[in-house]
């Protein structure tokens, strides 16, 4: 009977953690894969050229991905640039000011905008942000936006929940005002989360498809502002993957943006890890 | 003329939604010595202490109505200002919370937030009240170091010396060394004892030997009424209520 128990629980054990290095695993088969199928295409041309020529012409076998990878980068600084402020102080006032029964009908709101599916936030920009702002980085930025919000602001309120109403209190007994004690002690607190909070729409704005691809204008050039049209990499692989394999080394070459897009998200991950880890040790959360 | 309590309490009643919590509360705590609030658990002894400074009203719910004069000023008039009001009380709470920042920074918080900018200053200030709070010798090698780093007891310490820092004359302690080892807790005492000279002392206990070992003047509560307050030798030895008897007693706790 008893070693029946014990047995159980060893399998049970031994299966949890199976699943999860399956799980985990995933990660590499991604790695290897994109590795294994884009390297046609890096064989052929150099890397420096894949990678800093902004020439993009696969009828002469010319894949440089510059265009894509700025694109990318300005659709999503763009975006964060107009998303973290507005959720750090939303989810300051949510947490901090509003009346609980405020918080209770504007969270669900939130979760509910967090849900919708990308192509509908696409459409929304089509009809209310391109006649504006045009096919542009900054339509692309502004969609994408709105679509990170939702998931920040949640991450944020619950971090700064977390913050104990003592140390609110103490910092209120020495005559700090409310905004004193949010600047200095319940943002300070909390930061390491919001940070990740930031990191997780960050990573979200980098791949996310649909809804930029809809807005940005999809044009192979590197941006030179804000308004200019824009062509990310993962519309670069939606539009075109299944589309134009007649041409030699062109799904390597997609292959290739999809690589570079993984490694830009894996290094800004691994990145702000150590933010967190370097902040957590300067603040001294030990207590 | 001699000098008005710093806090006097005048028909306070305190409601948590339909919770009537104290019950016409009517009080004088006498000027540089130490009250002891004591009373069993859940009878308003917190409630009563956060009353002094207005941080009940961070509590959700909460209806606060009568006077408490800090200084002859009613903290509760729609015109008073709270900031300065809570300036002149330093907090010890519970388990000490000292700010995310340095332990430098944890002291220079209060005067910097109340505009002092001079670094020299700042310095000096740091060092007295470190001092002040015996915490000086132990810290001083390591003022940029994080206030989590410290022990519990050293923590509770830099609260003390935190709140010192910004001159205040009453020292509110909710009950302050419930969380800190029997050393600590005794530093603490002492310290207390020490500074009675010139702050007025207020601090909640449920440690009816620690009101004893330290208290000048007691106040009991029950049910969220004043049942019984006045020098602590009195109250001890010759309880008037017979709920404050049952309560040395250890009848009530």
């Amino acid at each position: 009977m008893i070693f029946n128990r014990v047995l159980k629980d060893k399998i049970a054990g031994k299966t949890m953690l199976f699943l999860t290095i399956l799980a985990c695993s995933s990660l590499l088969l991604i790695f290897a894969g994109l590795i294994f199928k884009s390297l046609p295409v890096i064989e052929k041309s150099s890397f420096s050229e894949l990678l800093f020529s902004s020439k993009w012409h696969p009828l002469k076998g010319e894949f440089g991905m510059l265009p894509f990878i700025s694109s990318t980068l300005w659709v999503t600084g763009v975006s964060i640039i107009i998303a973290v402020p507005l959720c750090i102080l939303s989810a300051i006032y949510l947490s901090e000011y509003a009346h609980k029964r405020i918080l209770q009908l504007i969270f669900p709101i939130i979760d509910i905008l967090a849900g919708i599916p990308s192509v509908i936030f696409g459409v929304w920009g089509l009809i209310l942000i391109v006649p504006i702002f045009g096919y542009s980085i900054l339509s692309g930025g502004i969609v994408l936006a709105v679509m990170i919000v939702p998931v920040v602001i949640h991450v944020m309120i619950e971090v700064i929940k977390t913050v104990p109403s003592e140390l609110r209190d103490a910092s209120l007994s020495l005559g700090a005002t409310k905004w004193q004690t949010i600047k200095f002690v319940v943002v300070k607190k909390a930061l390491p989360g919001i940070i990740a909070g930031i990191v997780l729409g960050l990573s979200r704005a980098f791949g996310e498809t649909m809804a930029v691809l809809m807005v940005v204008g999809n044009v192979v050039k590197i941006p030179h502002s804000v308004m200019d049209a824009g062509y990310p990499l993962p519309a670069l692989i939606a539009n075109n993957y299944g589309e134009m394999m007649s041409i030699p080394m062109y799904d390597s070459a997609l292959m290739l943006s999809a690589l570079i897009l993984f490694i830009i998200i894996v290094v800004f991950n691994v990145f702000s890890r150590l933010i967190l880890i370097r902040i957590e040790r300067n603040v001294g959360y030990n207590s | 003329m001699e000098q008005s309590s710093h806090i006097k309490v005048k028909d306070l009643n305190v409601y948590y939604g339909q919770n009537h919590v104290l019950k016409n509360i009517n009080i004088e705590i006498p000027n540089n010595q130490i009250t002891a609030i004591i009373g069993p658990s859940g009878c308003g002894k917190t409630t009563l202490l956060k009353c002094f400074n207005r941080l009940i009203e961070s509590v959700d719910g909460v209806r606060v109505t009568g006077e408490v004069l800090v200084g002859g000023e009613n903290i509760y008039d729609p015109k008073a200002e709270v900031t300065h009001i809570r300036k002149k009380m330093g907090l010890l709470s519970q388990r000490p919370f000292p700010l995310p920042m340095s332990i430098y920074d944890n002291i220079a918080y209060g005067p910097k937030i109340h505009g002092e900018r001079n670094k020299k200053e700042l310095d000096r200030i740091v060092e007295h009240y470190l001092k002040e709070a015996s915490l000086w010798e132990e810290v001083k090698d390591r003022l940029k170091t994080p206030a989590g780093s410290l022990s519990i007891g050293q923590q509770q310490r830099l609260c003390l010396a935190r709140g010192l820092a910004v001159e205040p004359d009453i020292i509110l302690g909710d009950e302050p060394t419930s969380a800190l080892d029997p050393q600590s807790s005794r530093h603490i005492e002492q310290k207390f004892i020490e500074l009675k000279e010139k702050y007025s002392i207020v601090f909640v206990t449920h440690i009816l030997r620690q009101a004893k070992r330290i208290a000048d003047y007691l106040i009991f509560i029950h049910m969220g009424e004043i049942i019984e307050c006045g020098p602590t030798k009195e109250i001890l030895e010759n309880p008037k209520e017979k709920k404050t008897q049952d309560y040395v007693l250890g009848i009530i706790s």
